[in-house]
Parts: C-alpha cells; structure tokens; sequence
C-alpha cells in the first residue's frame, strides 16, 4: 500500500475538492434561478409555452449527460458560425462549456420537480391569493413559490446530491475536480487503489454534509408540511 | 460515407441494451435482497443493507466504475500475489461495466422495493401465515405480485437512469453507442452530427420505455383504481 504518496498529494486533492464544489454550487446557483420560472411556465395556460418547457425538459432528461457534454465541449467547434462568434473565447474554455452543460442538465431537472409540486398546491390557496386580488406577480412571490420550494425540498436534495455526483464527469473534458486528480495521481504513480479510493472518500463526505444541510432545510421550513400528518 | 458510420454508432446499439439489461437484472437481484434484508428481523442484515445503500448512493457512478474497473482488480493481484501466486488480474469493460451499474441501481432499487414493501398491508401477511404459507410462497405469490404496482414507478425512473448511465461505459472502453460515436466523431470532424445521434438514440430508448412502462402501469393498476371509487 502507498498511501504516503496520497498524503504527499493531499494538496491537489484539497484543489481538487474546492473545483468540485465551486462547480456544485455555480451550476445549483443559476439552475435554481432559472427553474422558478420555467416550472412556472410549465403550468401556464399558454399550451405553446408549456409545450417548449417539455420538450426541454425531455431533451435533457432523456439523454445522457455525457453526451450533452460532449456535444457542447466538442461538438459546437464543427460549426464555423460558432468558432468565428464573439463567444467562441468563452465557448472553447472547458469550464465555461462544463457548467453551461450542467446549468442545461440539472435546471431540466429542477424544472420538473418544481413544476410536479406546483401541481400539487392545493387549489384553495391559490383561489385565496385571488380572492384578496393579488396580481399574478404578486401571488407568484408570496404564495406559489414559497409553498412550492418547501414542498420540493425532498426531491430537490436529491437533485442536488445527483448534480455533486455528476460534476465527476467534468474530468472527461480535462477539468482537474477530485476525479480529475484521482485519475492524475493514478497515472502518474501507476496506482490503481489509493487514489480512487480517496476520491470515493471526498464525495461520499460531501454527500453526507449536502444530506444534512438538506435535513436541516427540511425541518426548518418544511415542518409546517409535517406537522400536518 | 457518413452512412457508414451512422450504421457503426446505431449498430452498437445492441451492446449498450444487453449491458443496459444486465445491469438492470443484476440491480433488480440486489436490490430485492437489499429490501428484504432492510426490513429483515436480524439487525446484522438490516445494518449491512443501510451501510450499502448509503455508501453506494454518496459515491458519484463514474468513481463507482473506475474503482471496480481498476483498483479491485489492482487489489485483488497485490492479494494473489501477497499469496504467492504471479497473476494479473483484469476485467472486461463489459463485465466490470455490468457490475458497477447492477450495484449502483441495486441501492436504488431497494430503496424503491423497501417503499413499496411497507406500504403493502400488514394484514395480509398475517392472513398468509395464517394459512399456513411458507416464506418463500408468502413472497412469491402475496408481495411480489404487489410490490411490482407499487414500486412500479420508481422502477421506471431507476431505468431511465441506468439506460443513460450505461454511456460511462464508454469511458471504460466499451464499444458501445457512445464510444463509437467519439470514434466517428474523430474520424469525420463533425463531432456535433455523431454526438447528436447518440444523444436521438438515448432519447429513443428513454421515449420507448416511458412508454412501455407506462401501459404496465395502466395494467397493473386495473383493480386498484377500480376500488379507489
């Protein structure tokens, strides 16, 4: 067993962790913004609008995120339009392309479990919201998105342990995440075990601080949901 | 000359289905006796099958895949050759492929098993012992039956993910859908075209299945719903 040479390495791996949870968090971060009103838009009486976000959503839930990433990391280069565009700087970086990718994956996600919980408001809120006459904007801040993120947040801390777990891939576009520096570590001192059994180590901890944070969340704003029973 | 290898990526594509179906076999296996022994009397079973779920669901797939890909057969020849006997051991992607995924989704599968297990009523349990079934008969004939319409649900959702988590394979080198797409990719300099029908063959897989299940679970609910009214 080698494990000094992963205590050697201990400081890659800390980089590596810091990646892994910058790329966590960015893409959770914009996602998040982006579902409120996509799963809003899900439920519209707009049949165009609805039918858009389905399709999205069914795009990227029906593929695999390896490939999506690819498509992005690789595949927009075959088009001349895109590599002469103003973007192309930001479009050729695999960071940008790594969390444009997992911003389209797990807002398609998020969408839906939002959009699944709106459906299942009851209906006598929303007929209370209209009764004092709140506009729409105002009924959507004060009585659809509360009661929909706290309904969600079961399924929405397995979305986002889901998204921890696939920022992994990033190391197949070069990104040096905890994968990335396993994967280095095991080439460079042409060992198999130590390194990805480190790796393991680190996702599983984040993991684990992701349940609780989500535990807490739960009890302290979804109580009321419990109390109920 | 493009035909060609479209052919070569969608010809795969019996590759990436029978490791789809093996693995799914396998998590089906493991996750039955995952459930059970959740829900068993000896506490040693119910302690094992928590540590597994847990531990298996806080570790990314594609660390999953490399540690059974590389480090337990690097293990497994320091420990053959710790024992005196010169032999390198190695698996095949496929195999290596179909193991990691059978015991990934297994920990998803008892989760989706032991739910539907607790929700079938106690008292008919007690009824079959009453008259005098065997374990194995109470199983086969009073939850099995049962715990199919219920779990049916998740199962669908756990196949989905493990039809697109197949594509990780590739990464291990499987000439699979996805490999071959990267290969064609390579070849021809139009990596957007063969990503894209990758990503239309998942989608294909993910449409057919949904639907499928679907009409599955439209029969199993038959009796269920007639009784709701």
């Amino acid at each position: 067993m080698s494990w000094d040479i992963i205590v050697e390495n201990l400081g890659f791996y800390a980089q590596g962790a810091k990646l892994t949870v910058l790329l966590t968090v960015a893409s959770l971060a914009i996602s998040f913004v982006l579902a409120m009103p996509l799963a809003l838009g899900r439920n519209s009486h707009n049949a165009f609008l609805r039918n858009a976000i389905a399709l999205y959503t069914l795009v990227f839930r029906g593929t695999p995120l390896l490939v999506q990433l690819f498509l992005i990391y690789y595949g927009l280069a075959q088009f001349d339009l895109v590599r002469e565009s103003l973007l192309w700087p930001w479009l050729s970086s695999a960071l940008v392309c790594v969390i444009l990718t997992f911003v389209l994956n797990t807002t398609a996600y998020t969408t839906e479990i939002f959009a699944g919980s709106l459906r299942h408001l009851p209906v006598g809120e929303i007929e209370a919201a209209r009764a004092y006459g709140m506009s729409p904007f105002t009924r959507a801040r004060r009585i659809l998105l509360p009661a929909m993120l706290t309904r969600s947040l079961t399924l929405y801390g397995n979305e986002t342990v889901m998204m921890l777990h696939a920022t992994s891939l990033a190391s197949t576009v070069t990104l040096l995440e905890v994968t990335g520096v396993a994967r280095n570590i095991a080439l460079n001192y042409y060992i198999m075990f130590e390194p990805y059994v480190t790796a393991a180590a680190i996702y599983l901890v984040l993991t684990l601080v992701l349940v609780l944070l989500f535990q807490f969340a739960q009890h302290r704003w979804a109580g009321y949901l419990q109390a109920r029973l | 000359m493009l035909g060609g290898y479209v052919i070569s990526v969608l010809a795969a594509g019996w590759i990436t289905l029978s490791l789809a179906f093996v693995s799914l076999i396998l998590a089906v296996v493991i996750g039955i006796a995952a459930a059970l022994a959740r829900l068993s009397r000896s506490r040693a079973l119910r302690i094992t099958a928590t540590l597994y779920t847990s531990v298996v669901r806080g570790i990314p797939d594609l660390v999953m895949m490399l540690l059974v890909f590389y480090s337990l057969p690097a293990l497994l020849s320091q420990a053959a050759q710790d024992w005196g006997y010169d032999v390198y051991i190695e698996f095949s992607p496929f195999g290596a492929g179909a193991a990691t995924l059978g015991l990934i989704f297994g920990a998803y599968m008892a989760e989706t098993f032991r739910g539907a297990l607790m929700n079938i009523p106690r008292g008919q349990l007690e009824a079959a012992e009453a008259y005098g079934l065997g374990r194995f008969r109470i199983f086969w004939r009073i939850l099995l039956p049962q715990m199919m319409r219920l779990a049916l649900p998740g199962f669908t959702n756990n196949w989905l993910v493990l039809a697109k988590a197949t594509a990780l394979v590739s990464l291990l080198g499987l000439q699979d859908v996805m490999f071959r797409a990267k290969g064609a990719a390579e070849a021809t300099a139009k990596p957007f075209t063969f990503y894209a029908l990758a990503g239309g063959f998942y989608l294909a897989v993910t449409a057919i299945s949904l639907f499928l299940l679907s009409r599955a679970a439209r029969r199993y609910e038959l009796g269920v719903k007639e009784l709701a009214r």
